[in-house]
């Protein structure tokens, strides 16, 4: 929609009460992120609880380099290896998500066979389930595939379970190419793959962003699978190896918050600048797409 | 080209589903597996104090954790939206302060709003967002946060608790009907995460609603309050439904938050089904017991979720 104007006369003061609402909110949302910064900007000197709240005293970029080499002496473990696995984990399993959910999304938008809409809330139910429903025969059955305890095991449990989603995005972004485009080709002869290949493939690239952001903040920011599915410290992904650091006492605060702010960095670099596709994801997931 | 999706679906979700809800009435409580059927023993113990009354108070919990959360996303995101609907400068900026939460890991939450509510000590003296009330004069408000192990319940000696008794319903006047306070804390944290979420489904919903409608009111009358109490807000009753859909099936099965803020708390004040879940089948091992809580997860998530997968699919195929 485009923004409409109202036709209402504006009123002094009422202008004044709706921007004192709007910055007291905003100063709530950006509260955990000013701490964020003062406690990871200062040095090991400068923490103290009763100062916790004064600026650091200028730019300490210690915390940040404890946070992600770790520090030998201390027997702290830095995040820079489980970042790696994040990324190792989280853009593969993107790629296969967005293709396998493209793949769906075409054969269940344009060609309608029988008991297909019966089979796809089925597959949808998939995205509301509780996974603690899941994670014991889940762990048994990795086991036995050898793909427990790597990246590789999270990746397929990743795009597994991200078939619903993905699914359900590409379903509603295909729904809206005219059926006539496939019908045409049809009669040139193209099959499925050939149209998916040829016709779909091309024009789909906004539904491959909005995916692609979506499932790669999910799984960045996944700890449940991560948790269940990898048991060493050296193949974990950074949320739980930050959630390991922040449950151990030797870790000073401004290192916990330094490793706090590497951990959501990509996702939010993500939302700064793809924003807009962000959103629309967003929307997606809650059906009404 | 469907078919890999759908096996995988139908083993790993469905499949595993059953192997879930079957091994809930085992009697599986080490590493080796142990399939004798015990029938609903491990369910009727979870609903009995004995040997642990830990599933009841983590139900305690849930709802007044899914309550409050609800309630506060969907005020709150209603309030900014209508703030922002009101054209003003610097709006996406707004937008994205309230939005970028979203973007962020529950752990990331959990470990800042941790730091954040921490109460401090005798010792250390105040921290945290008590420091911080201390610091602007308001120092009355500063409390235990999730350090509370406070739970607000009707005193059983109190006359309604007396009353209770006699007819037999000495239970409601327990600390298991009750609120944990020290689940306010991991509210607002889920809050912060969260409202943007229902403020961008309100924002949507009111751009959605034609100009016409509101100016035919004001030229019938209405006051701006009364626009939206009659016009507005029942017409973004169905958001509102998708909003506590969406919400209430997070906050049913909300597990990074609690891992990593506060944990199951003082006496499980802040502890919640699904780390009860995870604690006693990858750390006691009792796997049966995990299988019964987890299947009880599934059935309420299932009663919120499925009339409304229903409901769309119904109303998409009228179209």
């Amino acid at each position: 929609m485009t923004t409409q104007a109202h036709a209402r006369q504006p009123i002094r003061w009422s202008r004044v009460l709706i921007y004192a609402a709007l910055f007291l909110a905003a100063a709530f949302y950006l509260l955990p992120v000013y701490m964020l910064f003062i406690t990871g900007m200062k040095s090991f000197q400068e923490v103290n609880l009763s100062r916790m709240w004064d600026l650091p005293t200028g730019f300490h970029f210690d915390s940040f380099i404890t946070a992600w080499f770790g520090s030998e002496k201390e027997g702290i473990t830095g995040l820079s290896g489980n970042f790696m696995n994040s990324i190792y984990l989280a853009i593969p399993a993107t790629l296969f998500s967005a293709i396998l959910g493209s793949l769906n999304g075409y054969v269940l938008a344009k060609w309608k066979f029988r008991g297909s809409n019966v089979l796809f809330p089925l597959m949808l139910f998939g995205m509301f389930i509780p996974y603690q429903s899941i994670l014991i025969p889940l762990v048994q059955v990795l086991k036995n595939i050898s793909l427990y305890g790597s990246i590789q095991g999270l990746i397929f449990v990743h795009v597994v379970y991200g078939i619903p989603i993905t699914t359900l995005i590409f379903r509603n972004y295909f729904a809206e190419i005219p059926t006539e485009l496939i019908e045409a080709s049809k009669i040139d002869g193209a099959g499925i793959l050939g149209i998916y290949r040829y016709i779909l493939l091309p024009i789909s690239l906004p539904g491959f962003v909005v995916v692609m952001i979506w499932q790669f903040q999910s799984i960045w920011n996944d700890f449940l699978f991560g948790v269940i599915v990898t048991s060493r410290p050296a193949v974990q992904p950074i949320t739980v190896a930050l959630n390991n650091m922040a449950g151990s006492y030797i870790v000073q605060w401004n290192v916990q918050m330094a490793g706090a702010l590497l951990a959501a960095l990509p996702t939010l670099l993500v939302f700064v600048f793809l924003g807009r596709y962000f959103m629309r994801g967003l929307l997606a997931g809650s059906l009404k797409g | 080209m469907l078919a890999p999706s759908v096996i995988a679906i139908a083993i790993f979700v469905y499949g595993f589903i059953g192997f879930t809800g079957f091994s809930s009435f085992t009697k599986w409580g080490s590493l080796t597996p142990d399939f004798t059927w015990v029938g609903l023993r491990n369910y009727e113990r979870l609903f009995s104090t004995i040997p642990s009354d830990r599933f009841i108070i983590d139900l305690r919990n849930t709802v007044t954790f899914t309550v409050l959360f609800l309630i506060a996303c969907i005020v709150l995101g209603f309030l900014l939206a209508v703030l922002l609907d009101q054209r003003v400068k610097g709006e996406g900026i707004f937008r994205g302060v309230f939005l970028f939460p979203m973007a962020i890991s529950f752990i990331v939450t959990g470990v800042v709003w941790r730091w954040l509510l921490n109460p401090g000590t005798l010792q250390t003296g105040s921290s945290g967002v008590n420091l911080l009330f201390e610091k602007v004069g308001l120092g009355f408000l500063r409390w235990g946060w999730f350090t509370d192990p406070t739970i607000w319940h009707i005193p059983p000696e109190s006359g309604l608790g007396q009353f209770l008794t006699g007819i037999g319903l000495d239970w409601v006047a327990s600390p298991y009907v009750g609120v944990s306070v020290a689940m306010f804390s991991v509210v607002i944290a889920a809050t912060w995460q969260m409202s943007g979420y229902t403020m961008a489904m309100f924002l949507a919903g009111l751009r959605g609603i034609p100009e016409e409608l509101r100016e035919a009111a004001r030229v019938d009358g209405a006051s701006e309050i009364q626009i939206y109490r009659l016009i507005i807000i029942p017409l973004l009753r169905p958001i509102t439904l998708s909003a506590v859909i969406v919400l209430g099936h997070i906050s049913l099965k909300i597990f990074d938050l609690v891992v990593s803020m506060t944990g199951p708390g003082p006496a499980f004040a802040t502890d919640v089904p699904a780390f009860y879940m995870w604690d006693t089948t990858f750390r006691g091992n009792n796997f049966a017991v995990g299988a019964a809580i987890a299947t009880i997860l599934l059935v309420s998530v299932a009663v919120l979720v499925v009339p409304y997968l229903i409901n769309t699919m119904r109303t998409e195929a009228e179209l």
